[in-house]
């Protein structure tokens, strides 16, 4: 069984004009100690999924149908108590802005041993131990004087790591980090993913890591899903997602990466633009942008097919299975 | 920080001389002194020589010279009306006000606060609604008529709350309070909601519209990812968010409940400051009314200066540390 399994999530927002569907029948799976990497552009439903796993969908976003659990267990229909002893000793979560993430009012080392001690029955003693451990796990250097300090007495980078710490505090088996780097100068944005790694890696942390950044997927991820318009486009390991999309997004994506030190007059793109969440087309949603859209694309829309060890929402491997 | 304070206090005893400045110069306007002091009998030599023996012939800024010099040494002349020195009167009728100022703004303070976080969290809830309905009717109802529909009310149809005056008051040291006798604390009641509605209806709509801005935060959306307990996210982490500005408002609303004193103190005939200097003005008391203006000027600028360390004790980002060095990541 599955560390978390997603089955055919839906969230819905209720606005003035109609229920927006932003999360449309999503499915996925992750393993112990797995890294699930989720790419896909702003609006395509990442951060709605990971929201709706933690609990912690804002109104008027409500999670619509499908079922998510843990460990077997249904946690999507959970009372706000039992949901809440599950966020941050199972599931913990990291978000995108390490610079607002922290109370300010707080010192680190404050936030930590609060945290602690919410989930298990230690003493304050104990708990700003434990809380030096994280802070010197995470790299802070100086931790036993750092704990002291305040939010913003310390860089972006180092914000990010005290989240981290914060996140791993309690030990949960999965983590949701919602585009953790970001906010952050790029030379910092490759120590924070090395950290994360080694610390899930060294903990048993399963990792479901939404970023739109590919270059962090192929180094960090086990899978990959690629979202397209709130639908799964393809899911699968990372090295057959990257050297061989089925999907024409996926490939599209892919093609757009620029190569370094090679020389091009325009970089590639994808024609057009993400449709709105209020002009979702009939049939595949990603039709009008398709090189290789025929006539069935623009009618039915294409559910997850199995394909090798992933699963492609694409006509075109129907066909192929067809033709093969 | 103590040179800090230091600094603050050096301002407000500018503050305090503009202030004292400009009523002074207001005071030229307000009316012949001398009619009030004495009948229409008396003759226009004698007005004269009481005139001069009052230092009112004297060019304005030489009088406000000697009254400046005097009161730096806390003596604010004797009032023309009462024929006592000024000082004694505002000694004996101060108590009352603070204690009224203070209550009110205690009561704004317990009641708004709460009612504040309440309808920050349940925004739709129906309690809500009243709330922010009723303090509609705190906003805009003036201070006088509030006074006088809980002194019909309370005092005229239900007959248990007294509609004027102090109660009993008992002498602790040299400060009389009303507080500790029964007859003072229900004397208390209706003057006190009447001062602290206002406020009270402030403080919880500023407190409801933080709270709703603080729970959208991202370290408030951490927070509850980290699962910490509902009480701990709404009290430790939004509500001590939203203290700065509140205590900005409450500070300068505990200055203008002291100033504004004034108003309820005539609904309730309340034997305070605010009465006295109301009595001042009709009889063109000069003294008086300059040493309440410097008075409250005094009040407004302590005020802020427990405002602005307070900022430091809840805010650390202000606490300036030349130690702490910024880290690199």
């Amino acid at each position: 069984m599955a560390l978390l399994e997603v089955d055919q999530l839906r969230v819905e927002f209720l606005t003035r004009n109609g229920t927006l569907t932003a999360v449309d029948d999503v499915s996925l799976k992750i393993e112990e100690g797995e890294v699930l990497g989720v790419v896909g552009e702003s609006g395509a439903g990442k951060s709605m999924t990971g929201n709706a796993i933690i609990g912690l969908l804002e109104p008027p976003g409500r999670i619509a149908g499908g079922e998510i659990r843990l460990d077997g267990q249904r946690i999507d229909n959970l009372p706000y108590e039992k949901m809440r002893k599950i966020r941050g000793a199972e599931i913990g979560a990291i978000f995108q802005d390490p610079l607002t993430s922290l109370n300010p009012l707080y010192s680190v080392g404050q936030q930590l041993v609060e945290t602690i001690r919410t989930h298990s029955d230690v003493g304050l003693a104990a708990a700003r131990s434990r809380a030096l451990e994280l802070l010197n796990e995470v790299g802070i250097p100086a931790a036993s004087q750092r704990i002291d300090h305040f939010p913003h007495q310390f860089s972006g980078g180092m914000r990010q790591r005290v989240v981290i710490a914060l996140a791993l505090s309690a030990n949960p088996r999965l983590i949701i980090a919602d585009e953790p780097t970001t906010a952050l100068d790029v030379s910092i944005q490759a120590q924070i993913i090395a950290l994360l790694k080694r610390l899930c890696r060294d903990h048993g942390t399963a990792v479901m890591l939404v970023t739109h950044d590919m270059g962090v997927i192929a180094e960090t991820a086990d899978r990959v899903a690629v979202m397209y318009a709130g639908r799964i486009a393809e899911i699968g390991p990372v090295a057959d997602v990257i050297k061989h999309a089925k999907h024409p997004y996926t490939d599209g994506l892919m093609g757009s990466i620029p190569v370094v030190g090679q020389q091009t007059e325009r970089l590639a793109q994808i024609e057009g633009a993400m449709p709105r969440l209020t002009a979702i087309p009939d049939g595949c949603a990603f039709n009008p942008r398709c090189p290789k859209a025929f006539d069935k694309c623009r009618q039915t829309r294409p559910d997850p097919i199995a394909s090798g060890a992933g699963e492609v929402a694409c006509w075109l491997i129907e066909q192929e299975a067809h033709h093969g | 920080m103590v040179a800090f304070i230091i600094r603050r206090l050096l301002q407000s005893l500018i503050v305090m001389f503009v202030v004292a400045l400009v009523a002074f110069t207001l005071f030229q306007f307000v009316g012949d002194p001398i009619n009030q002091l004495v009948g229409v009998e008396t003759g226009l030599k004698e007005r004269e020589e009481l005139r001069q023996r009052l230092g009112l012939n004297d060019p304005w800024i030489v009088q406000f010279w000697r009254f400046a010099l005097n009161a730096v040494q806390g003596d604010f002349g004797i009032s023309y009306q009462h024929k006592r020195p000024v000082t004694d009167l505002i000694v004996n009728r101060m108590p009352a006000t603070l204690e009224l100022s203070l209550i009110s703004a205690l009561f704004s303070l317990f009641v708004g606060v709460p009612m504040g976080v309440y309808t920050g969290l349940n925004r739709n809830g129906f309690l809500s609604k009243i709330f922010m309905t009723v303090s509609l009717v705190g906003i805009s109802l003036p201070t006088f008529l509030i006074g006088i529909l809980l002194i019909f009310v309370f005092s005229v149809q239900l007959g248990v709350l007294p509609s004027f005056g102090r109660g009993e008051a008992v002498l602790v040291g040299s400060w009389s309070t009303g507080l500790l006798t029964s007859s003072g604390i229900k004397a208390l009641i209706l003057p006190a909601i009447t001062l602290g509605l206002f406020q009270l209806t402030l403080i919880m709509r500023l407190v409801r519209s933080e709270m709703l801005e603080v729970l959208r935060t991202d370290y408030i959306k951490f927070a509850r990812a980290r699962g910490l307990s509902n009480s701990a996210v709404h009290f430790g982490h939004a509500l001590k968010n939203t203290l700065v500005p509140v205590i900005t408002i409450t500070g300068l609303q505990l200055g203008s409940i002291i100033a504004f004193a004034i108003i309820t103190e005539t609904v309730f005939q309340w034997p305070g400051m605010g009465l006295m200097f109301l009595q001042a003005i009709q009889n063109v008391d000069i003294p008086i009314m300059a040493a309440y203006l410097i008075l409250i000027a005094f009040f407004f600028v302590v005020i802020n200066l427990i405002v602005d360390i307070l900022y430091y004790v809840v805010d650390p980002r202000l606490r300036i540390d030349p130690s702490a060095a910024h880290g690199h990541g």
